[in-house]
């Protein structure tokens, strides 16, 4: 089952190979991982999408507690979360493209933030699915190129990760 | 005042109340054996190669419960020293490994004798610091030292580069040291605890299974009581051994792939099994669906809980300090004054005594080869069963398991979840200098020996009156045995030509060296070496049977219960 693991972690060189490592060593697998520090500058919020049994997801919430350089582990995915990802897409936008292009964009509520003669940039945030989708809606010959940030997840209401 | 870096280092050792330092010198230590020269608190012990002085340290902290130290140099030095750590780290011992650095200002810019050492070292390491200001130097060394012995503990590795320890700052060093990421659980859970003792006064067929835990948490007193409280059979790990009283007559001996009978059909047919700082590894439960299918209820106590149903589905969880947890244990059975069945109880021994009536340890001794067991018992008899014993990794260390009866912890010192060979020499070392007054005995085997046989040299400097216990077979006597029993006796690369005279051998390097080729040798060597030459290191070349294999065995993947017995042969 896919389970987003979000993480505290001290803000220092080599945080992120810690749990890097950790992951291959032991044969788990990362969906996507993003990082970066808090309004505390002394640490680094991470969120890890990954797979796995029950059992996995026990060990992989032990284990990474077990860095000593993490602070705290919470599975968002046990509780209700919204989770969101950023993607930007350069795709080709001329002649009559051009119009389909800004529709599609509208219609997955995306903005188009780099315009030239020829191509677009669309900036598109939603859950992973929602991105999926949109790539999935563009005709793929007029795709250039693009890139996502993974998943980045919060609890709803009073669930606070924080110290 | 201010001092440099590697004055600072110095202090803090001191303060840390480090007596030994094991380790080799090279460029980017150099401040450091500078200060270690101006002093004489911390003693310096020069081995002949890194990876014996991580080792050495390892088998320090061992036989003492003390934080062992080691100090390499950058580069070769550090990888050298990498075994050892990796070693220790999956034994769990407690080392803090100062290793040196080319300048902060040259890393990156691959500088001679530079290597990434945090980066080798972190998977092996409980934690490693690269320390890029000297100002950090202090507060590290001592979260390095709290790492290592709090919680689970590991070894640590503190990386400084050579310009840190020239530099100059204040010292202080903290006396208490939190760190807000690290809170390992001592305290067990109190629910929890009434919910095993519970279950254990239920049980009709209950077991004990104990691993390093209880030896590295110093848990022995604790665990003898609450045995003996409870009148139950218990087993040990190989990492155990020594945890409870060998010759005790609810031990049961170890247990797992080369255990004995009587402890794995005891594991295999419990209702209840209390394991306590013990970790359902391979070589001791062996295949892990087979030992799952098997309905029995399950109480863990660890201190780390990723150790906690990782491989075995437990139904009593404890996360704590082992001894607390015992205690706490012990602490109701006494005010609940309620006993387990007694009727059961008798029924189940009964029936553990007949497995132990198959006597699964017995071996053939005749008039003309050697028998590797018989060498171990009779070290255990001349040496009262009081020595260290260190062991390498191979038969020899399965019989100096099976054969030498600990009855105190800290005495059986081997390298059990890395399986390094090698370790057995400087292992003793170790053991050495942390009991001075100690008898050492290392048993090995002559492939073993020779993966750190420079030690000896060590030795020598030291005027180290160790007893190296050869088990020579001329074979990689346990490569051997899985080719004989599971590739057709194709015995690809197992034999050992070419081995050097090691009776000259030792000579060569100061000490005594013996050969025994007969049976009826063996008891008055071992008298004249831990007797008349008791302040010599004596090298004792067994020449052993050469097909000797070590039952029980357990064949990978195969259930405890699929024992294959030297009498089925
Ligand atoms: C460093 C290292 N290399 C290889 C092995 C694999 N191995 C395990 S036991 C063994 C043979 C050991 O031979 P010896 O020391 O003569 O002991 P014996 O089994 O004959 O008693 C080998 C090669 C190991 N454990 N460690």
């Amino acid at each position: 089952m896919r389970h987003i693991i979000s993480i505290l972690i001290e803000n220092e060189a080599g945080a992120l190979s810690r749990v890097a490592g950790l992951f291959s060593a032991r044969g788990y697998n990362i969906e996507t991982l993003t990082v970066a520090p808090t309004e505390d500058s002394s640490l680094s919020r991470m969120t890890i999408v990954t797979n796995g049994s029950d059992d996995v997801i026990e060990q992989i919430t032990k284990q990474l507690n077990k860095l000593v350089d993490v602070v705290k582990v919470v599975d968002l995915s046990e509780a209700p979360h919204v989770e969101r990802e950023l993607m930007l897409v350069k795709v080709r936008a001329a002649g009559k493209d051009r119009e389909e292009m800004k529709r599609m964009a509208d219609i997955f509520r995306g903005r188009i933030i780099d315009v030239t003669e020829t191509t677009y940039v669309i900036e598109l945030t939603g859950t992973s699915s929602k991105l999926d989708s949109f790539i999935e809606a563009l005709d793929k010959a007029l795709i250039l190129e693009t890139v996502r940030t993974g998943v980045s997840g919060i609890g709803r209401g009073d669930r606070i990760l924080k110290i | 005042m201010q001092l440099t870096g590697a004055e600072i280092v110095m202090r803090c050792l001191q303060e840390e109340k480090v007596d030994h330092v094991f380790g080799y010198p090279g460029g980017s230590v150099l401040h450091i054996y500078d200060e270690l020269f101006k002093q004489d608190k911390v003693k310096h012990i020069l081995v002949r190669h890194e990876q014996a002085a991580v080792h050495a340290a390892d088998a320090y902290s061992r036989s003492s419960n003390k934080v062992g130290v080691a100090l390499v140099t950058s580069g070769p030095g550090v990888t050298n020293a990498v075994t050892g750590i990796a070693t220790a780290y999956c034994d769990s011992i407690p080392l803090v490994v100062l290793t040196g650095q080319v300048p902060t200002y040259y890393i990156g810019q691959d500088a001679f004798q530079e290597c990434d050492t945090v980066g080798i070292t972190r998977p092996c390491v409980k934690h490693n610091f690269l320390v890029k200001d000297v100002k950090d130097l202090a507060i590290t060394l001592k979260k390095a030292f709290y790492l290592a012995k709090t919680g689970r503990p590991g070894p640590v590795l503190v990386d400084i580069p050579k310009d840190v320890s020239a530099a100059k700052c204040d010292f202080h060093y903290p006396k208490e040291i939190t760190i807000r990421s690290y809170n390992p659980v001592v305290k067990g859970h109190s629910g929890q605890i009434k919910k095993a003792v519970k279950l254990l006064l239920e049980a009709k067929r209950p077991m004990i299974y104990t691993g390093g835990g209880v030896i590295l948490s110093d848990a022995s007193d604790k665990l003898i009581k609450l045995v003996r409280t409870l009148g139950f059979p218990i087993t040990q790990t190989l990492m155990g051994l020594g945890g409870y009283p060998a010759t005790d007559k609810q031990n049961l001996g170890m247990l797992g792939m080369h255990g004995t009978y009587e402890a794995n059909m005891a594991m295999q047919h419990c209702d209840v099994l209390l394991a306590i700082g013990a970790r359902f590894d391979d070589r001791v439960i062996g295949n892990p669906d087979n030992f799952g299918s098997i309905p029995r209820k399950i109480i863990h106590v660890d201190i780390d809980p990723s150790s906690i149903s990782k491989r075995v589905k437990v139904d009593v969880p404890i996360v704590g300090h082992v001894p607390d947890v015992l205690a706490e244990l012990l602490a109701l059975l006494e005010e609940g004054q309620a006993k387990p069945d007694a009727k059961h109880l008798a029924a189940w021994w009964k029936d553990i005594g007949e497995w132990r009536s198959k006597d699964c340890l017995k071996f053939p001794q005749g008039d003309d080869v050697i028998m590797p067991q018989f060498v171990v018992q009779k070290l255990y008899e001349v040496t009262g069963g009081d020595a260290f014993v260190t062991s390498d990794v191979g038969q020899h260390q399965m019989f100096a398991a099976q054969y030498y009866g600990f009855d105190k912890p800290r005495r059986w010192i081997n390298s059990g979840g890395l399986g390094t060979m090698g370790v057995g020499l400087p292992y003793a070392m170790g053991v050495k200098f942390a009991n001075p007054e100690a008898t050492v005995a290392c048993v090995t085997g002559e492939a073993s020996i020779q993966m750190c046989i420079q030690e000896l040299s060590t030795c020598k400097q030291f005027r180290l009156p160790l007893k190296i216990i050869n088990l020579n077979n001329r074979y990689l006597g346990m490569v051997r045995q899985w080719q004989e029993m599971f590739h057709g006796n194709r015995y690809a690369e197992s034999y050992l030509d070419s081995l050097p005279d090691f009776v000259k051998l030792a000579e060569s390097y100061g000490h005594i060296g013996m050969r025994i080729e007969k049976p009826a040798d063996v008891e008055p060597a071992l008298r004249e070496a831990f007797t008349k030459h008791k302040n010599d290191l004596v090298f004792m070349d067994f020449i052993t049977d050469q097909k000797a294999n070590v039952f029980p065995m357990v064949a990978a993947g195969k259930g405890l219960s699929e024992m294959i017995l030297a009498e089925d042969l």
